[in-house]
């Protein structure tokens, strides 16, 4: 399982959207999750339904492969669903026992796991069509106005950068760990919460032991190739707008406006 | 001009205590003086500890000398101002090949250094364009870098450091991790650059084969260097070496035995198979005998004579299928594979065939070698012995009983079948080694008294001291934390071990360590054991049974005599023979009465001496 996670993860493909500079879809990916949280009517998630499945379309990665990054959410979705399917007051429609779901109930639950999903793939588009170099470069020309706040902006996103790198490093090392000590005969899957809990420990301290041998691997090797913050750094792929990222800021806008639009005219 | 020089070079490592006291000082380098010239390839020799790789870290201003200087260029190395222009001048690259790349991306890596160093942006394409091509990686520049082997990652890293221009670039063991095909890849890179870029290269290791075309080595212990010259001074000194946890190539080292035995004309520090080879034909001519014209019918002759058409299925010696074939079911305690397939990821569009039709037996009193370049589906068969991972289709039988069917206890398995993954001193936990090792047999559900009765009898075993029983696995040496792990899957009491890799990264001393360990488990404990490894030379001294995996299936399955009988076969895909196997195969063509089937250097001595003394 841990092999197939698929979040905050690069595809490689030639596509429009992996072209676009990585300011463009950080914007995009804001301006997608607030369309999504001032939806209230069917029309404006019909549009960012449409939205969506143009720009999975347009990035050519297998919607196959993005589906089972979720496969790790679905729990979160699911108790979601549940509170607010039972716990949502208002006109009943079926009772049974304690249980009582109203159509408001309905129409949140639904509503809720629709926005969920829809965040989840968004943001996961993201991240599979722009390399994390690409991300890292992104928020810090992005957020560059906040150093004027003494905020690190460069260090955040090399930190941010080096941390999407080592999820699939890590991930792994989870599972090779996990496996030598079943071989030991650890059990992590049968026993109550707090078994449980304690058979993670022979999982957790190597992989944090691992973790900062990484790290420190790491550093090691950044300073080796003289890196000493963001001072003096030249870019090996400066950012700057192209014709595609102003048209594509334009389309951004218009999305926006239709679904605030729709949102106050639409009946339903 | 010397482009590395260091003068009374000393350093210590200074623990301190939570308050922040000196609690010990810890002398890593003593007074190494070290003196490089442009344009050469150095190498540094030493086993675990010795000292190599600080030294390597200063030349590289990670480290500061605690006495003495160190100047790079001209340039000292503890003057701070200094420290970006040493780093640019004096490259460096680290064992570990995963944790040196910081891009996602195989360019982006590359381009990271100069990206540092302020080179404006079209400079810096130019520069990555020119160190992928020089590396062979040009046509990788847009690929992740999690998906390469090795062997590639390690050219990535090296690329990286190219693209920065430097004079020099400090090697520090790159080929530990890596399999043979990938070790001879970097050592290849290397001295390319040393001879067309001109770059001076320090190489750092414990592969003896890797130094052969050095300039100078240097053989370095406890913070000392102890012995300098060019490789032939350094080869003739076998046992000197040998006290220094090193050894020597095979070649030399069948030299150096042949020499002992008596055959003193062969001259000293003999480096390469070739030069063997000439010189035992220069030496001994008289033992030669066939008159050279005939060589081309006896090459044919002996090609012949190694048998075996290769069918689909690999080679397989029917001889040893006949009297290891015993029928399922059998009395006969065994682990059985049946046809057992697996496939990763099944129904996605990745999906791999990991096994395909993998049919063998295990008798209890085997040591069985399992070798296979790095994807042939090794660790995962392994797994499949201890039920880690179940096959997707197909049977395994352990003494008799499907570990498939429902009411099998999957636990007592894997007490019985004790599998040790590889680099398995990452899965140490526990607060001191004795706890660590009961782990195991606790979870066997033995009882508080049986449990450190094994905990103990396993530290024994591994020959661990005692005073070391009590301490954290992660103060212990590298060497000593792998037998600490080893000795957490000897406590449950296997009667089967499986080793994946028990080797890697360490020197050579304490690899033979550790394979002794293993042969004794097998010969005095009876323990059945499976050898994963690929390196030709250990299967051959210690297997009496060999299994080669490629692309998932079983290739060949045989005695190591058999199997490296069938040189080109294994080379086909991507192995090889011993080294020895080559030499003796060379002498035959040329003419020598030998035993073109040994694999081990004794075997090779008493054929070889035998050749000479019957002329």
């Amino acid at each position: 399982m841990l092999r197939e996670m698929t979040l905050g993860q690069y595809y490689q493909a030639e596509s429009r959207l992996h072209r676009l500079d990585p300011r463009v879809k950080l914007v995009g990916t804001l301006v997608f999750i607030i369309s999504l949280f001032i939806s209230q009517k069917i029309a404006c998630y019909a549009v960012a339904t449409v939205f969506l499945v143009c720009m999975i379309r347009l990035s050519k990665v297998p919607f196959s492969y993005m589906v089972r990054g979720m496969k790790a959410i679905v729990f979160i979705m699911l108790i979601t669903v549940i509170f607010n399917l039972f716990l949502t007051p208002g006109e009943t429609l079926i009772h049974f026992w304690v249980f009582t779901i109203t159509k408001e109930g309905l129409k949140n639950a639904v509503y809720t796991v629709i926005r969920l999903a829809y965040l989840i793939l968004g943001s996961t588009l993201m991240t599979l069509t722009t390399t994390p170099n690409d991300l890292t470069d992104g928020l810090e020309r992005g957020l560059g106005f906040m150093r004027v706040f003494k905020l690190p902006v460069h260090e955040i996103a090399m930190m941010m950068s080096i941390a999407l790198r080592f999820i699939p490093i890590l991930l792994e090392e989870t599972d090779k760990i996990m496996k030598a000590q079943q071989a030991r005969g650890a059990d992590f899957e049968s026993g109550g919460l707090i078994k449980r809990a304690r058979a993670m420990v022979p999982l957790l301290v190597p992989l944090f032991v691992s973790a900062f041998r990484r790290a420190n691997d790491l550093a090691l090797a950044m300073e080796a190739r003289c890196y000493h913050g963001g001072e003096g750094r030249t870019k090996m792929k400066p950012l700057s707008y192209k014709a595609w990222d102003k048209r594509a800021y334009v389309i951004l806008a218009c999305y926006l406006a239709l679904i605030i639009l729709l949102g106050i005219v639409s009946p339903i | 001009m010397a482009i590395v020089e260091t003068h009374d070079l000393s350093f210590d490592y200074i623990r301190r205590d939570d308050e922040g006291n000196v609690a010990s000082i810890n002398r890593a380098l003593n007074d190494v003086e070290l003196s490089v010239e442009k344009g050469e390839f150095i190498a540094i020799l030493g086993g675990n500890g010795s000292g190599k790789s600080t030294l390597a870290k200063h030349i590289n201003a990670i480290l500061y000398p605690t006495e003495g200087y160190v100047l790079v260029d001209g340039k000292d190395t503890s003057d701070e101002a200094n420290t970006l222009d040493i780093r640019q001048k004096a490259g460096m690259i680290f064992q570990n090949p995963d944790n040196q790349i910081i891009g996602s991306v195989v360019e982006e890596d590359v381009g990271f250094g100069p990206e540092n160093m302020g080179i404006p942006t079209e400079d810096i394409w130019a520069r990555v364009e020119e160190s992928l091509k020089i590396l062979g990686m040009w046509e990788y520049r847009k690929h992740s870098p999690m998906r390469l082997s090795g062997g590639q990652k390690q050219r990535v890293a090296i690329a990286g450091v190219v693209a920065m221009h430097p004079e020099c670039i400090i090697m520090d063991e790159p080929t530990a991790m890596l399999d043979p095909a990938g070790r001879k890849d970097v050592i290849r890179a290397a001295r390319a650059l040393n001879d067309v870029e001109k770059v001076t290269i320090i190489l750092i290791t414990h592969y003896m084969e890797e130094v052969v075309y050095a300039n100078r080595v240097f053989v370095m212990q406890d913070g000392e260097i102890k012995l300098t010259g060019t490789p032939r001074e350094i080869f003739s000194r076998v046992e000197e070496l040998e006290g220094l946890r090193l050894n020597v190539p095979q070649a030399t080292r069948l030299a150096y035995e042949l020499k002992k035995r008596g055959l003193t004309q062969l001259p000293d520090g003999i480096l390469t198979e070739k030069e063997l080879v000439t010189e035992l034909c220069r030496c001994f001519p008289a033992a030669r005998a066939l008159p050279a014209e005939s060589n081309a019918h006896r090459h044919a002759e002996l090609t012949a004579s190694m048998g075996g058409e290769l069918n689909d299925q690999g080679y397989s010696s029917e001889a040893t299928q006949q009297v290891r074939g015993s029928g399922i079911g059998d009395n006969v305690k065994s682990i059985i594979l049946d046809h057992i397939n697996y496939i990763y990821s099944k129904g996605t569009s990745d999906e791999i065939k990991a096994l395909d039709d993998v049919s063998f037996e295990i008798r209890t009193g085997d040591f069985i070698g399992l070798i296979g370049h790095t994807g042939s589906g090794k660790s995962t068969l392994v797994q499949h012995l201890d039920g880690l991972l179940k096959a997707t289709s197909g049977h395994i039988y352990y003494n008799g009983e499907d570990i498939y069917d429902k009411d099998y206890d999957m636990r007592a398995l894997r007490g019985k079948v004790g599998l040790v993954f590889q680099y398995p001193e990452h899965q140490l936990f526990e607060e001191d080694v004795f706890k660590d090792v009961c782990f195991g047999p606790k979870n066997m559900g033995m009882s508080d008294k049986d449990t450190e009765l094994a905990a103990y009898s396993a530290l024994k075993a591994v020959k661990l001291p005692d005073d070391l029983f009590y301490v954290s696995p992660f103060e212990l040496s590298g060497g000593q934390k792998r037998r600490v792990a080893i000795a957490g899957v000897l406590a449950m009491k296997p009667e089967v071990l499986v080793l994946d890799e028990p080797t890697a990264g360490l020197d050579p001393e304490g690899r033979d360590e550790i394979l002794d360990l293993v042969k004794e488990l097998h010969d005095d404990q009876g323990i059945t054991v499976v050898l994963v490894s690929h390196s030709m030379e250990d299967v051959a001294n210690y297997a009496s049974h060999i299994i080669v995996l490629e692309k998932g299936r079983v290739y060949m399955d045989g005695t190591p005599k058999e199997i490296f009988s069938h040189i080109e076969e294994l080379e086909n895909i991507g192995l090889a023979a011993p080294r020895v196997t080559y030499i003796m195969n060379e002498l035959y063509k040329r003419g020598f009465e030998v035993d073109v089937t040994a694999t081990t250097i004794p075997e090779a001595v008493n054929s070889v001496i035998g050749a000479v003394w019957n002329a």
